[in-house]
């Protein structure tokens, strides 16, 4: 994905957000010395290429009462595997679901999807749902729950020339 | 939980998530949908702002597009070791955030790097300090729609 200098200077500019008023891509608008159509067209031009994924609230899950995470794995048939994973990453519960590489004989799962609840019975319920529409196509699965995070640092755009 | 926060509250959450027009007065529209005033909807995103239940409105990045290479690996450490693990694994500053989970590879972690090319170095430098094999996750494909929270 290739960025110009506009999209690293939206990007960088947004990074904290958008501002909170009546007419926020005016504001940042003026502030980046652009007009607000430019800027609107440049902002819909990077959601087309991917770059913005989409413009909206993050939640603090804690406060919302959503405190369980469960990252489920399975083992599922090859062939059946990009139709499922489509269906798994419509679940509302589901946040992240990517196909990733088996490691034999050690690791036989091939799908994750992370599933949050607000219990571990919840997130074990939801896991069995995601079991039943994978139905004769998975072989085995697994849960792994995060007991402590070691790190967590924000993603960071690297700043050209600096 | 949940059930404490007001209906309407959790109409707003609910919207708030969902993506924002690309238009001049973009809050109105939502505002229409949930039956609120326009400066209702954004007095109240503030104040749920400050009590922390929102943390951040704005665009989401494709982390890729930010330039780059991730991947996702994981080791099995011995019990004994775990913090000292942890610490070398941590050192890192390719390490973007790291996980103990309950299996027998019981540290997850996530390396960001320029390059392809970097990340397997790194990964390589991380086996040859702990003495223990790091199985590398890269993402083949990705089923990610959008998440959200249903408040």
């Amino acid at each position: 994905m290739m960025l110009d200098a506009l999209d690293r200077k939206i990007i960088a500019s947004l990074q904290e957000g958008l501002p909170l008023v009546k007419t926020p891509y005016e504001k940042v608008a003026q502030e980046l010395e652009l007009s607000e159509e430019a800027l609107i067209s440049r902002l819909s031009s990077m959601k087309a290429r991917g770059i913005i994924r989409r413009i909206g609230a993050a939640t603090n899950h804690y406060k919302l009462g959503i405190t369980a995470n469960g990252m489920t794995v399975w083992d599922v048939d090859d062939a059946a595997l990009t139709h499922l994973g489509r269906k798994i990453g419509t679940l509302d519960f589901v946040s992240h679901c990517y196909e990733r590489p088996r490691h034999l004989p050690d690791w036989p799962y091939n799908l994750f999807a992370m599933v949050h609840g607000t219990s571990r019975e919840e997130v074990e319920t939801k896991r069995a749902e995601i079991a039943q529409l994978l139905g004769e196509k998975f072989r085995q699965s697994d849960i792994l729950y995060s007991t402590r995070i070691l790190k967590k640092t924000g993603l960071r755009l690297r700043q050209k020339g600096s | 939980m949940t059930d404490t926060l007001p209906r309407q509250d959790r109409a707003l959450i609910n919207s708030l998530q969902d993506d924002l027009p690309l238009e001049h007065r973009p809050f109105a529209s939502i505002a229409d949908q949930i039956g609120i005033s326009e400066d209702r909807l954004l007095n109240r995103t503030a104040e749920l702002y400050d009590a922390g239940i929102l943390t951040r409105f704005g665009p989401f990045f494709d982390a890729e597009a930010m330039g780059g290479a991730f991947c996702l690996c994981a080791l099995s450490a011995p019990p004994e070791r775990f913090e000292a693990v942890a610490e070398i694994v941590n050192a890192y500053p390719e390490v973007a955030h790291n996980y103990e989970r309950d299996h027998r590879l019981n540290m997850w972690f996530v390396l960001a790097a320029e390059t392809e090319r970097d990340i397997d170095h790194i990964a390589g430098l991380i086996e040859h300090e702990t003495a223990l094999p790091v199985l590398r996750f890269p993402k083949l494909q990705e089923f990610f729609i959008g998440f959200r929270v249903v408040a």
